[in-house]
C-alpha cells in the first residue's frame, strides 16, 4: 500500500520524534501527498507501520480537516471566507468558482481538475481575500484575477 | 520606534544566516551562554515579558515552574499555529525572520535545559515550513543547534512540526495531543505543561512573538527592556490590522499603543472616506467594539477594562457599510467548525447559536430570538474545558450589547408580519 521511497521517509521523521505515535501527523502527510487523499487501506497501512490502533489513526486523520479523505482534483483550492475575507469579497469569489469552473465547496470538476474546500482563516487577512491553490499563496483576489490565477493551473 | 521583531525583512535575503548574522543576529546566544540558566530565567522575570499568545502569562515565571521540576527530559514547544481569524503576525517571524525564532528558542532550551524544540506550525504555511527547515539546518551547519553548541557541549535539536487544519490546536494542551499523534482535544489542567506536558515531561509552550523577544532582552537587558510600551506588560508588539483600512498589514509598536493610533496613524484610516463602525481589537474570539472606545491601549491590563481582550493583537476594522449580524454569523460558523466536540456546551451550544443566527440573517428569525441567543451563550460561558466556548459565546454577548439594532433589523415584528398578512 505504502511505496518503498514513502516507508523510508516515514522511518525517518519516527527519529526525530521520543515516541511512534508522535510521528502520525507528519506520517499521514506523507503519504496524502504520494496518493492525493486518504484511503482507508493507506490510514491502516500508516497504522501498521507505526504500531499505532487502526481505530485511532482513523479518529486522529478525520479529526484534522487538512487531511482529506476522498480523491481530490488534480489542484486544491483552499479559499478562505472568514471575516477579514468575507467583508472584502470572499462570497463573491465562492460564486465565481460556481458559475465559471461548476465548483461547489467540498466537490471537484468533472474534468478532475480542480477541488476547492473553504477554509477558516489562512493567516493573509491584511492582503484579503485570499486563497492557497495546492502550496501556493494567492491574495488581493479579484472577481478578475482569480480566473487569471487558476486558468495557470491545468 | 526602531524594529526589532521585523529587523531586516524587507531584505530579500533576510532568511540567509549570514544576513541575519551581519545586522547582530546570534550575537544573544553567546551572550546567554556565559550566563547561568536561572540567571536567564531572572532576567526573562525582570523583562516583565507576557505571552504574546493571547493569555498574557508572564513568561518568565511560567519558565521557572518548568525548571523547578526535576523530571527530564524537558521540552520546549513554540506555537506556530496561528489560527485565529484576523491574525497574521507570526507570519512575517516564520517566513522572512526564521533566525530571530530559532534563536529565542535556543536560548529558552538552554535557560530551561531542555534539550528538545518543537516548532508546532499551522498547516496552512506550507511555505514557513520550507523556510523553518532550511533555517534550522542553516543554524546546524553553523553550530547553533545539535550535540555541541558553540564548543560549549550544550546540546538542543529542533524539529518543524506540521499541523493539520484545526484551530483548537493553539490551546496548548491541545497542541501537545496534537503533537503525540492524538486528536487535537484539550486536557483538563492542572495539571499544567509545564509539569506533566509533551509525553508527561516538564514543557514549556510558548508564542512565536514570545520566544522572537528572548534574543532582545538578551540585547538589551531586562532593565531597557521593560520601559518599552506600557508598564504593567512592556515590549515591542506586533498588531496583525485588517479589514476597511487604508494600509492593512502587520505593525511592530510600543505595547499599549491605542487602538485610534494604530487606526488612524499608523494604517491611514478608513478607506473610502467612509465612517469607521466597529473593530474587533484581539482576533475573532475578542468582543467587538463600539468607535467611543478606540481610545484604549491595546495591551493585556487596559483592553479587559474597556469589555475586551488584547488577544492576538489582530484589529479587525469595519467600515459603515459592513452587516454585522452577517459577521457575527460568519463568526459563529467558524466556532461550530473548530468546536472540538469534547464538551457539551460548547459542542451543541455554539452549533444553536450559528443556527439562531442564521434564521436571524436570512430573515425568518423572530423577536425572541435575540434573548434565545443571551441564553444559550449563557450556559456555554464558564462550563467547558477551554476558552474556545467562553469566546463564541462572549463575541455573541458583545455583539448584542453594543450592535442589538444589526440583529433587530433583520428581524420583522410579529405586528408587522399580521399587517402584511392582511393586506
Amino acid at each position: 500500500m505504502l511505496s518503498e521511497k514513502a516507508v523510508v521517509e516515514i522511518n525517518q521523521i519516527k527519529s526525530m520524534y521520543h515516541d511512534a505515535q508522535s510521528s502520525l501527523l507528519p506520517a499521514l502527510y506523507v503519504v496524502q501527498r504520494e496518493h492525493g487523499w486518504l484511503s482507508p487501506d493507506a490510514v491502516e497501512a500508516v497504522g501498521d507501520l507505526l504500531n499505532v490502533p487502526k481505530a485511532a489513526v482513523k479518529g486522529v486523520s478525520t479529526f484534522y480537516s487538512m487531511f482529506r479523505h476522498k480523491p481530490m482534483g488534480r489542484h486544491l483550492i483552499q479559499l478562505c471566507t472568514n471575516v477579514a475575507c468575507m467583508i472584502m469579497g470572499a462570497e463573491r469569489l465562492v460564486d465565481i468558482l460556481k458559475s465559471r469552473y461548476g465548483l461547489e465547496p467540498n466537490n471537484t470538476t468533472s474534468d478532475g481538475r480542480f477541488s476547492l474546500v473553504i477554509m477558516e482563516c489562512i493567516g493573509a487577512c491584511g492582503t484579503a481575500p485570499a486563497m492557497l491553490v495546492d502550496t501556493d499563496f494567492h491574495d488581493n483576489l479579484t472577481e478578475e484575477n482569480i480566473v487569471e490565477i487558476l486558468e495557470k493551473y491545468k | 520606534m526602531e524594529k526589532f521583531l521585523l529587523r531586516n525583512i524587507e531584505n530579500p535575503n533576510s532568511t540567509d544566516i549570514n544576513e541575519y548574522i551581519s545586522v547582530g543576529g546570534y550575537k544573544a546566544i553567546s551572550k546567554a551562554l556565559e550566563l547561568k540558566p536561572s540567571d536567564i530565567i531572572d532576567e526573562v522575570k525582570r523583562s516583565g515579558l507576557r505571552g504574546r499568545g493571547g493569555a498574557g502569562f508572564p513568561t518568565g515565571m511560567k519558565w521557572s515552574f518548568a525548571a523547578a521540576d526535576p523530571k527530564k527530559p524537558k521540552f520546549i514547544l513554540c506555537n506556530a499555529d496561528e489560527g485565529e481569524p484576523g491574525t497574521f503576525k507570526d507570519r512575517p517571524i516564520l517566513e522572512k525572520n526564521p533566525h530571530l525564532l530559532i534563536e529565542g528558542m535556543i536560548i529558552s532550551g538552554y535557560a530551561l535545559q531542555a534539550e528538545y524544540g518543537y516548532i508546532y506550525l499551522r498547516g496552512e504555511y506550507p511555505r514557513a515550513k520550507d523556510i523553518l527547515k532550511d533555517a534550522i539546518k542553516q543554524a546546524h551547519d553553523k553550530g547553533y543547534l545539535g550535540d555541541n553548541i558553540l564548543g560549549k557541549g550544550i546540546r538542543f535539536y529542533l524539529h518543524v512540526h506540521q499541523g493539520a487544519g484545526a484551530y483548537i490546536c493553539g490551546e496548548e494542551t491541545a497542541l501537545i495531543e496534537s503533537l503525540e499523534g492524538k486528536r487535537g482535544q484539550p486536557r483538563i489542567k492542572p495539571p499544567f505543561p509545564v509539569n506533566e506536558g509533551f509525553l508527561s515531561k516538564p514543557t514549556v509552550v510558548n508564542n512565536v512573538e514570545t520566544l522572537a523577544n528572548i534574543p532582545y532582552i538578551m540585547e538589551i537587558g531586562a532593565e531597557a527592556y521593560s520601559k518599552i510600551g506600557s508598564p504593567d506588560c512592556p515590549g515591542p508588539k506586533l498588531y496583525s490590522v485588517s479589514g476597511h483600512v487604508k494600509n492593512p498589514g502587520v505593525y511592530e509598536l510600543p505595547m499599549g499603543t491605542t487602538l485610534r493610533d494604530i487606526i488612524y496613524a499608523h494604517c491611514g484610516g478608513i478607506r473610502d472616506n467612509k465612517k469607521l463602525k466597529a473593530v474587533i481589537p484581539g482576533g475573532i474570539s475578542t468582543p467587538i467594539l463600539s468607535p467611543d472606545k478606540i481610545d484604549c491601549p491595546m495591551d493585556f491590563v487596559n483592553m479587559p477594562k474597556h469589555g475586551s481582550m488584547l488577544g492576538s493583537g489582530a484589529v479587525i476594522v469595519f467600515d459603515e457599510t459592513v452587516d454585522l449580524a452577517k459577521v457575527c454569523l460568519r463568526a459563529m460558523k467558524f466556532f461550530e467548525h473548530e468546536s472540538c466536540g469534547k464538551c457539551t456546551p460548547c459542542r451543541e451550544g455554539v452549533g444553536w447559536m450559528r443556527a439562531i443566527l442564521e434564521r436571524i440573517c436570512n430573515g425568518s428569525g423572530n423577536e425572541k430570538d435575540i434573548e434565545l441567543l443571551i441564553e444559550v451563550s449563557r450556559n456555554i460561558i464558564g462550563k467547558t474545558f477551554c476558552p474556545l466556548g467562553d469566546g463564541a459565546a462572549s463575541v455573541v454577548q458583545s455583539f448584542i450589547k453594543d450592535f442589538r439594532q444589526e440583529f433587530e433589523q433583520h428581524i420583522t415584528k410579529e405586528a408587522d408580519k399580521e399587517i402584511k398578512a392582511a393586506a
